[in-house]
This record gives structure tokens, C-alpha cells and sequence, in this order.
């Protein structure tokens, strides 16, 4: 058992973000939506910025609106772990374009760098396998994002990647606040007027 | 399989909802919605979601409409005291946000332990920006529930219906 791993988060997520296509990404609050705007804004990016725990439904929904692209969640594992019924909620439907990346560093990075669950023993990717996921993983090496960037756009299969990553933060990068617009941005992207 | 027992009303619920072309129903179950989950599960055109949780619900129908799709949100009263921080979504993203409520320590409750968070329950919503109505009888449900869905997804609105313990009735406890 270790707290977080060695990679660096904005490579993992820049890497992931490669020849981006189809993709629809979601990011929770704090640290992974940095990261997401660090590797540039784009108009099918949806940053939280509160409601912690919420990341992976949002995604989930999203998800099944979308069903013919491939939908990605960013997340940390401490906003995961305040999710964890929505692991179990999402694990009855296997949405097949659903691909949750917990970018774990065994810490509440954005509030103190304090150890969280997953840092003290709590296994993530195991919990996913508990609850009957077709498929999780955990990512050590920088070699492991790219079999997962190709992954999720194949749309193969509700899947969980938990990337053991520096618990270390970041310069903040930070993503528009006005969810509005950033709403309004991505559902325009997607062929949806606002209201 | 429609139970004896099973008010008109319970099934107004869902066939409003469907009215109001809602493609997600996500919910925690109880006794009063029995009717809107069993349908909602039964009908091809409408993703049932079940959580754990009902604050699950309001981050999935927030994804679902930055998706193109609308839905609903049923819930018991205790239900509301798990959405508090979560509800804060709809003001900051501005998505229809549809809740039906089946109140509790309410009118007649016999388990008083239901009573904090009953009491609770509409000024909690309306202190977290949720317009509410509250129905008692059986014939408010259903205009009720209609104008509500008007208000969510004609003005991306947060709407919640109460069912109130009146309207409910009496739960018998066998003691
Ligand atoms: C309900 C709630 N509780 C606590 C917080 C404070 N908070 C903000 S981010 C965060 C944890 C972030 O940890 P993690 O998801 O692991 O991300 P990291 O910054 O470590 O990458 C916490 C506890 C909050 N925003 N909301």
C-alpha cells in the first residue's frame, strides 16, 4: 500500500486528452478541473466547481444522454470516495461510453495535502471490481494512458482507471466559474440552443 | 400488476411526468412514488435510475441535460437532507431540475424521528432556491405537478412538488 504513486497528473491528463475526436470530459471540483483546463479549454469540457462526490454522476448522465460518444470523468480520489454509492449505482447500469479516471495521490490535495482513504489502504479499482464493473484498473506507469486513452473512445465498456499519481499540487489553472456559460458552451457544442 | 390499494393519483404522477417528456426518472424509493418507479421502470422510453442516494440524482440529471435529455427526481422528504449541498448545482449550471416529494412527519406521523427533517423539508428547498408546491388532495396532483414541469424546463428551473401526508394517508404499523 502506497499514498498516491509518482506521475505526474498533468501528463496523465494531457495524455489522455490526446486526438480528443468525440470525447466528452467532466471534471470534478478542485485539482482534476486545474488539470483539465491546463491542457487547454475546450467547448466539450465541463468543470465543477462544487458538489463534491457528484463528478462520476454527472458523468453518468451525461453518458446516457450521449450514448454514441465516448464520455470521460476526471476525478480524485478523495471527491470519489464521497461518491462511492454512485459507483454502485452506475456499476447496475455498465453505461458502455462511461470511463472514470480517479487521479489518486492518496491525499486531499486541494485542502492540505491530509491522507485520505485511499492513501491510508482503501483500494478503489478493487471496490469497482467488487461492484461487478466489467473492468478497472490501476495505473502506475506513464506507458498505462495510452492503451486507456484508446479505451474509452472504443466506447468498450463502463470502465474505472485509478492513476496513482505525485501528491503534489500544481500551479492552479483555472477553469471559467460561470457554469452558465460553460453549460450553455457544451450543450451548443452538441447541437442543443439554450432555452 | 397495479395493487388495490393504489390511489389514482400515484399514477397521474408518472403520467405527467411522461407528459412532460421526461427521459430519466432516477429515485430512492418509498411507499407513495411504488406506482411512478414500477411504470417508469416498465417503459422503454424512460431510463430508471435507482441510487443510493438521493443526491446522486441531481448530478445525473444535471449531466443528462448537458446531454439534450430532461428527467425527474423522486424522493421521500428525508430524501431532501441528503440533496442539500448537492442542490447547489442548480443555481450555479441553471438545468430543469423536477423533484417530487412524498412527505413525512408531516400530518399524522407516528415515528416522530421523521419529524426534524419533515418540518425541514420546505424551507430547506426554498432556502437552497427551489420553488415548492404542496399538494393535499388527490385532484391537486396532477395540475400541480403540470405546472411545475412548466416551471423547470420552460426556466431551467428547480421545482419540487410536496405530497403531503394528507394526501398520502395514515401509514398503518402493525404494533
Ligand atoms: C462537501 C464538501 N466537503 C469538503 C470540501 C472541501 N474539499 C474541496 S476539494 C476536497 C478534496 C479534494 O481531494 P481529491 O478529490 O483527492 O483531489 P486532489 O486535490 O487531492 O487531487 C475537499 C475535501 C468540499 N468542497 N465539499
Amino acid at each position: 500500500m502506497t499514498a498516491g504513486g509518482t506521475l505526474d497528473r498533468r501528463a496523465v491528463v494531457a495524455g489522455l486528452l490526446q486526438e480528443r475526436r468525440e470525447l466528452l470530459v467532466v471534471s470534478a471540483l478542485g485539482s482534476p478541473s486545474y488539470d483539465l483546463m491546463a491542457a487547454g479549454d475546450h467547448d466539450r469540457n465541463f468543470y465543477l466547481w462544487a458538489a463534491m462526490g457528484s463528478a462520476a454522476m454527472v458523468g453518468f448522465g451525461l453518458a446516457q444522454a450521449q450514448p454514441d460518444r465516448p464520455v470521460l470523468v476526471l476525478t480524485g480520489d478523495g471527491e470519489q470516495l464521497m461518491g462511492l454509492g454512485a459507483l454502485a449505482t452506475i456499476a447496475l447500469r455498465r453505461p458502455p461510453n462511461l470511463t472514470i479516471v480517479v487521479l489518486d495521490n492518496g491525499h486531499y490535495g486541494e485542502t492540505g495535502m491530509q491522507p485520505s482513504h485511499a492513501g491510508r489502504g482503501v483500494e478503489l479499482a478493487r471496490l469497482a471490481e467488487a461492484l461487478d464493473f466489467p473492468s478497472a484498473e490501476t495505473i502506475t506507469e506513464l506507458q498505462g494512458v495510452e492503451p486507456l486513452r484508446r479505451r474509452l473512445h472504443a466506447r468498450a465498456g463502463l470502465h474505472l482507471a485509478v492513476v496513482k499519481i505525485e501528491p503534489r499540487n500544481w500551479p492552479r489553472a483555472l477553469p471559467p466559474r460561470d457554469g452558465v456559460f460553460v453549460k450553455n458552451r457544451f450543450r451548443q457544442a452538441l447541437g442543443h440552443s439554450p432555452s | 400488476m397495479v395493487s388495490e390499494s393504489e390511489p389514482g393519483w400515484q399514477r397521474e404522477v408518472f403520467d405527467v411526468l411522461k407528459a412532460a417528456g421526461v427521459r430519466h426518472v432516477c429515485y430512492v424509493p418509498d411507499a407513495g412514488h411504488a406506482a411512478a418507479i414500477r411504470l417508469a421502470e416498465a417503459d422503454p422510453g424512460i431510463e430508471a435510475v435507482v441510487l443510493t442516494t438521493e443526491e446522486e440524482g441531481i448530478g445525473y440529471l444535471a449531466g443528462a441535460w448537458l446531454g439534450g435529455e430532461g428527467g425527474a427526481l423522486l424522493m421521500q422528504s428525508s430524501g431532501v437532507g441528503n440533496c442539500i449541498n448537492t442542490l447547489a448545482l442548480q443555481p450555479c449550471i441553471r438545468f430543469p431540475l423536477l423533484m417530487v416529494v412524498t412527505m413525512r412527519g408531516d400530518w399524522a406521523e407516528f415515528n416522530h424521528w421523521q419529524n426534524p427533517m419533515g418540518q425541514a423539508t420546505e424551507p430547506v428547498l426554498k432556502q437552497m432556491g427551489v420553488m415548492t408546491w404542496r399538494a393535499d388532495a388527490p385532484a391537486e396532483v396532477s395540475p400541480l405537478l403540470r405546472g411545475a414541469a412548466t416551471m423547470a424546463f420552460e426556466g431551467d428551473s428547480a421545482c419540487a412538488l410536496l405530497l403531503g401526508q394528507r394526501l398520502i394517508g395514515e401509514k398503518e404499523w402493525v404494533k
